[in-house]
């Protein structure tokens, strides 16, 4: 077996704290000296002898990442927000350099980083498979070929003469997709593309990702998903805090990532440098899980409730926001979604939320879970907008099920829910 | 991609870039379609939804061309050289206009694009490259008023000259180029470039011949006044197109210097940066 990739030892470090020292101004003296000496700090920085760089903190995004991969691998890579698995994946498909470390790889790397890249909205589909294609680094001739392959498969044939800004999101993304699916490089790199469309079309991409794989291509598959990497992936790698902390096996991956949140006991905390600026003017504080008692557990009775308390800020009014709670099994299916926001009497009264701290408080019923570990995923978005912050794997709890319905016989029993249900027993006969 | 998948796997190496980038011709030559479509796409999308439509191809230089002669030769009467002042300012507003689109969308092109920089390898060398070439276009429609309006004034072509204009079409794409690689490259990081070009290109305007005759620049200056590379260009087009001014001589070797020198600093300039791009735009 030949080395598709080989990784060796790569970092990557990143400038933080740079908007800054836009507000050091304390007078009006400070505020002239510095725009009159500005030209000068401009010609400065160009040459790379800024004196500003020593007042920048640096993080490393990614540190001391080593591993190979063998052709015709399929590889999942895991791990929470902010781990470095972007990171890692721009540096693999060459559109960030590392700043420490060596990387080969053995043919051409096609990236489904963001599909859809280079699509214009006045031109029409037809026209934009062709400049997306180009974009991606297809040949003309190659486009011709699978013109009609990539046109089926994005199911929008009788609007391939529209333009795309005639499309509906969903038309726009699946066409988009279809184009970066046919695109056949040695070594595809696949990041979150599965967000994209309807059930059924996700069901599809996945198809089209199985079958990349059987071609014997390489493919480094980053997903939240965790079902989704358990299906197209024998083997994974898991990130945390930019370092490769574990490499098995799909399903001992998977198993360690989601109980790496075991350690915090019922609560999570984000410190102010684990939330992504990007998530402004929404911040995380913490998420809760209490039993009755107000106590925080990490154990729960299933026979009692339960309340989920998450705490955030927000810098400035957010109109339409929502903020949810995704609770899934270990093996990555989810068991449901809430918001805090789905009855319409609490939607209509914080239509816009002002700038502040707020806890949204969740109580979720006795005879709901069964015996197992679940995560707890949250949420903050305003509906068909923007999503402001996603932590799919937040925190993990146990269910304990003494005194759930049927514990009378000692077996385990099939299902994530174990709802005690209203039997009646007639005897018609 | 196909012309890799047919042989032998290539194996890149990605590792941190020291000093001065290699220039990386080869992988500008896989990409080279990519700056046939990106051109075509900006053509095929700048006038989209315009009443208009490519009539402003030729009304853009044509209403410049109108106010120069109101104020520069009706009003403060300049001298042509006995070609009458629209042709005159014509000719130059010819590659003037194709400068200032490539200068304009040229230093904005990487900024315009983020999101192909920053989710997608490609060259980014083809970015200012398809800003450049896509004024070319227009250009050509220009063109084409030139030959109308020489027509109507009944100025002959300098028929002997004439092959040289090709080679003064190259100098100013390369200066065009020269210059926008350089302030694309700053704009990534320093948004400066937006707020300085359109002082930037008034100012050149009037640094260039392009509504006067560079002859009314007294002859102690010349030297120093053609160090602005578009000065050769323009006096270069009237030379081959209306067989005014003296060709080439001193004035001219200055320009196509300072020109070359702009293009090959801002190559290596643009690759030394380029890896940076990504993380700072």
């Amino acid at each position: 077996m030949t080395t598709a990739i080989s990784v060796k030892n790569i970092g990557k470090q990143y400038k933080i704290g740079a908007a800054e020292t836009k507000f050091r101004y304390n007078m009006l003296r400070d505020v002239i000296v510095d725009t009159v000496s500005a030209p000068i700090r401009l010609a400065k920085a160009m040459i790379g002898r800024s004196d500003r760089r020593l007042n920048q903190n640096y993080v490393w995004a990614l540190k001391d990442v080593s591993f190979d991969l063998e052709e015709g691998k399929v590889l999942g890579i895991v791990g929470r927000n902010g781990a470095g698995k972007s990171t890692l994946l721009k540096i693999l498909s060459r559109v960030t350099e590392p700043t420490t470390g060596t990387v080969s790889v053995r043919g051409r790397v096609g990236s489904l980083l963001e599909v859809g890249t280079g699509f214009h909205p006045e031109l029409t589909g037809r026209e934009n498979i062709y400049m997306n294609g180009a974009i991606l680094g297809m040949r003309r001739s190659e486009i011709d070929s699978k013109f009609d392959e990539i046109v089926d498969f994005s199911e929008v044939t009788q609007y391939i003469d529209t333009p795309v800004k005639r499309y509906s999101s969903g038309m726009y993304l699946r066409l988009a997709f279809a184009v970066a699916a046919h695109l056949e490089p040695e070594i595809l790199v696949v990041d979150e593309v599965l967000a994209v469309g309807d059930a059924e079309f996700q069901k599809k991409c996945l198809g089209k990702m199985g079958d990349v794989a059987q071609q014997g291509r390489t493919v480094l598959f980053v997903s939240h998903n965790m079902s989704a990497i358990l299906r197209l992936t024998q083997e994974a790698i898991v990130l945390n805090k930019g370092q490769l902390i574990m490499r098995g096996p799909t399903q001992e991956a998977v198993d360690y990532y989601l109980s790496s949140g075991q350690s915090q006991a019922g609560e999570r905390t984000w410190e102010a440098d684990e939330v992504p600026a990007a998530s402004a003017p929404f911040a995380p504080i913490s998420l809760k899980i209490k039993e009755r008692g107000g106590k925080i557990v990490d154990t729960v009775r299933s026979t009692e409730p339960v309340t989920v308390e998450f705490e955030y800020k927000l810098s400035s009014p957010v109109t339409g926001l929502r903020v949810g709670l995704y609770v899934g099994t270990m093996r990555g299916e989810y068991v449901f979604t809430s918001f805090d926001t789905d009855s319409p009497a609490l939607y209509e009264k914080f239509d816009t939320r002002s700038a502040g701290r707020y806890i949204s408080r969740a109580e979720i019923p006795a005879d709901m879970f069964n015996e197992s570990r679940y995560t707890v995923g949250v949420n903050a978005s305003s509906f068909g907008v923007r999503r402001y912050f996603m932590d799919e794997n937040a925190l993990a709890f146990n269910v304990d099920i003494s005194g759930a319905p049927g514990t009378q016989w000692a077996e385990p029993r099939v299902g994530p829910v174990r709802p005690r249900l209203a039997w009646k027993i007639e005897k018609i006969g | 991609m196909t012309e890799l998948t047919k042989h032998e796997p290539h194996t890149i190496y990605i590792k941190p870039s020291k000093g001065l980038a290699a220039l990386n011709l080869r992988d500008l030559w896989i990409y080279r379609e990519l700056i046939f479509f990106m051109v075509w796409r900006d053509v095929k999308v700048k006038y989209k939804q315009t009443l208009l439509g490519m009539a402003w191809a030729v009304i853009q230089p044509l209403m410049t061309m109108l106010v120069f002669t109101f104020l520069f030769d009706k009003v403060a009467k300049l001298p042509t050289e006995g070609i009458p002042y629209p042709v005159f300012s014509f000719t130059a507003l010819l590659p003037w206009g194709l400068f200032v689109t490539a200068l304009n969308q040229g230093s904005r092109s990487l900024v315009a694009h983020n999101n192909m920089v920053t989710k997608i390898y490609f060259p980014r060398l083809i970015l200012p490259m398809s800003a450049v070439f896509s004024g070319l276009v227009d250009f050509a429609i220009a063109f084409v008023i030139l030959v109308a309006l020489m027509f109507y004034y009944q100025v002959t072509p300098a028929w002997n000259l004439l092959w040289t204009l090709p080679l003064f079409l190259l100098l100013a794409i390369v200066t065009a180029l020269g210059v926008a690689l350089w302030l694309s490259a700053i704009n990534v990081q320093y948004r400066d470039v937006n707020q300085a070009l359109p002082f930037l290109t008034q100012f050149w305007l009037f640094a260039t011949p392009v509504a006067y005759s560079a002859t009314v620049i007294s002859a102690k200056w010349q030297v120093l006044y053609f160090l602005n590379p578009m000065a050769g260009v323009v006096n270069g087009f009237r030379w081959s197109l209306l067989g005014i001014g003296n060709g080439p001589d001193i004035t001219l070797w200055v320009s196509t210097g300072i020109s070359i020198l702009i293009f090959v600093s801002g190559l290596f300039y643009f690759r030394s940066m380029e890896k940076t791009f990504a993380d700072t735009i």
